[in-house]
């Protein structure tokens, strides 16, 4: 890989993780209102996907969406807008953090419904047959939505169909409060593919060239084959399931999330660009300077653009 | 002008749409190889290819969700619930999904997508495969409903609801696809929200749509013997309502009486009924008077099922209780 591309990566999990703890900030200010679901920890994922595959091809997740639309490369302006309820908001402060979406970069959406999501990028995935094009789709969703009944007619139906899409669970742990132990008969989830007939693949959700590798290995068989691949990615959130919930409670313990932490993707990746050379102590402080930077401008236009106007509340339902 | 089954209809509007347009296809359980359960998709597979008219597996969330996502990149589907009490497990692709995602994208995403199917009760099918769920989908903001009631009505509508770029939920019926109806040669497209009058009177109006129409159309009949002159008002699209020609026609009567085969309570007639009390009360000499199925789940047994539908007598009796005879 490139060293500019290296660098590229480096800067977005780091543009994603100020963008985070400001927009925790600014929830605990109530700028953010709703529920608002934090990437902080997961950044290697979103970020090595969404590297491994082309800017037309097609992305859609969860809610805790503000990383994956960042980078698939939507300015970060508009997208704190839009948590701020304001007009200039991707989605004109009609959707707020769950429901972020920029169609033209083809990031189709974070979605509120656990694993409502899967049965659209398989449809996306459908389309792209349909028209015998040779984009893939990317769909990215939480270790709890494997249980719904969603997730299993759409791993059923891109097989069956050959469609090109690939399913990438973010493993996190935990679905809110309850650890995968306590919700899943099996606790390999990438097994879940052999009903299927399905490529599977594991990969540590935390080292974001490791996750890049494996969706770039995936994309080529969705490209060339029509063949999906389930893959499963091992990552943690540092913060709540929410803003509304605690870091650790009853369900987790501190001491469990400052162990997780000492596997902090970013720190990692960073460890390994000074290793290898890539980046210099001067140019990483460049780097988050100008990311810093950024964050507070997103802050700024959010804060300085108006509300929705009450005539919108009627736009926007019928075409 | 040719006389040709409901079900033939349909069939004539997705085959046309099918031919004007490579991005329209339809989707759903036995649409294909089987020919349709009910067979309006007759001979559809063999003139478009396995790519268009494809069969799916009993995954109703599944498919209805690609249909949504094929629909959100562009592609025009209409995807065929073989029945609508099925549709109740794709429920949160339809509400979540396919009504909602352009209001939550600020607008950004198109929707063009038909679910259709037969919704209501056929012969003695029982609870589950008996229930109208017209009332479901009117509630949701996003959606369109159309429920035609004659094959010119259903083939008109659904070639429109093809073209609409908005979710169209088509409700159609297992005992109305054998109807025959007068269908005017070529091009036939009926604008979403446009209701007309099925027979026209002067001294009650009583709306109804779907199959029920011709429930209420045998009542008229039979009311004009007795010297009633009875109106038929067909909406024909739920949501959006064509409130002008119900108004219309209750200040022309004065008197209403509102027609469904589905459940009394939150059903779409005490909507409409609502709406001509709002919009029409000074008109109105009598109160609103509603036929409905009865409010029970439907029962197996033919003499229980029969007395659950709504039937010609129970409307006449409606009638005349809004006329004070």
């Amino acid at each position: 890989m490139k060293k500019r591309e290296l660098i590229e990566m480096y800067r977005m999990m780091l543009l994603i993780r100020r963008f985070e703890e400001r927009c925790a900030q600014m929830y605990g200010m109530q700028k953010i209102g709703g529920f608002c679901h934090l990437y902080i920890g997961q950044e290697a994922v979103g970020v090595g996907a969404i590297a491994a595959i082309r800017p037309d091809d097609y992305f859609i997740s969860a809610y805790r969406d503000h990383g994956h639309i960042l980078a698939k490369g939507t300015d970060p302006k508009p997208v704190m807008a839009e948590l701020f309820g304001k007009a200039t908001g991707v989605s004109k402060g009609k959707g707020g953090s769950m429901h972020l979406f920029d169609l033209e970069r083809r990031y189709m959406g974070g979605h509120g419904i656990v694993a409502g999501q899967i049965p659209l990028a398989t449809g996306f995935g459908f389309a792209i047959k349909y028209r015998k094009q040779d984009q893939v789709v990317v769909c990215s969703f939480g270790e709890g939505a494997v249980h719904q009944g969603a997730f299993h007619e759409s791993l059923n139906l891109a097989k069956l169909w050959k469609l090109p899409v690939i399913y990438l669970i973010e493993n996190n742990r935990y679905g809110m409060g309850t650890p995968l132990e306590r919700a899943s008969a099996v606790w390999n989830l990438s097994q879940k593919a052999c009903s299927y007939d399905m490529e599977e693949e594991v990969v540590d959700g935390m080292d974001v060239l490791a996750v890049c590798d494996v969706v770039k290995k995936a994309a080529a068989r969705a490209r060339e084959k029509g063949e999906p691949t389930l893959i499963e990615a091992r990552t943690y959130r540092f913060r709540g399931h929410s803003m509304s919930d605690p870091v650790h409670s009853h369900y987790r313990t501190k001491e469990e999330v400052e162990e997780q932490k000492q596997n902090d993707p970013i720190a990692r990746f960073l460890d390994k660009l000074f290793k290898d050379k890539v980046l210099t102590e001067a140019a990483a402080k460049k780097i988050e300077n100008e990311v810093k930077k950024q964050v507070i401008e997103a802050v700024e236009f959010a804060e300085n653009s108006p509300e929705p106007p009450l005539e919108s509340l009627h736009e926007d339902i019928y075409a | 002008m040719a006389e040709i089954t409901f079900r033939e209809a349909l069939n004539q509007a997705m085959a046309e749409e099918m031919e004007r347009d490579p991005d329209v296809f339809l989707m759903g359980e036995e649409v294909g190889y089987y020919q349709g359960a009910y067979k309006v998709s007759q001979g559809l597979m063999e003139r478009f290819g396995v790519e268009r008219v494809i069969d799916t597996p009993i995954a109703e969330l599944g498919f209805a969700g690609v249909g949504i996502g094929a629909a959100m990149v562009g592609l025009r589907p209409i995807v065929e619930m073989m029945t609508f009490n099925f549709s109740i497990l794709a429920l949160d692709q339809i509400v979540n999904n396919a009504a909602k995602l352009r209001y939550m994208s600020g607008g950004l995403i198109n929707m063009p997508i038909v679910f259709r199917g037969p919704g209501g009760a056929a012969h003695q099918l029982a609870a589950q495969h008996s229930q109208c769920l017209d009332p479901w989908f009117c509630n949701v903001p996003g959606l369109y409903v159309m429920a035609p009631s004659v094959p010119k009505d259903a083939k008109g509508l659904l070639k429109t609801a093809i073209r609409d770029d908005n979710p169209v939920i088509f409700i159609e019926s297992e005992v109305a696809y054998g109807y025959k109806g007068e269908v005017p040669d070529g091009e036939l497209l009926i604008p979403i929200g446009v209701g007309e009058v099925k027979r026209e009177g002067t001294d009650v109006t009583i709306v109804a749509w779907s199959k029920m129409i011709h429930v209420v159309l045998d009542a008229a009949n039979n009311l004009a013997e007795q010297g009633i002159s009875a109106e038929v008002v067909d909406p024909r699209t739920l949501r959006p309502l064509d409130e002008q020609i119900l108004i219309t026609s209750v200040e022309k009567t004065n008197r209403c009486v509102i027609v469904e085969e589905g459940w009394p309570y939150a059903g779409v007639g005490a909507e409409i009924a609502h709406r001509i009390t709002t919009n029409a009360f000074d008109a109105l000499d009598a109160p609103i008077a509603r036929v409905t199925g009865l409010d029970v789940p439907m029962p197996y047994a033919a003499n229980l099922e029969h007395a659950v539908i709504p039937n010609a007598e129970r409307v006449i009796q409606a009638a005349k209780q809004v006329l004070y005879i």
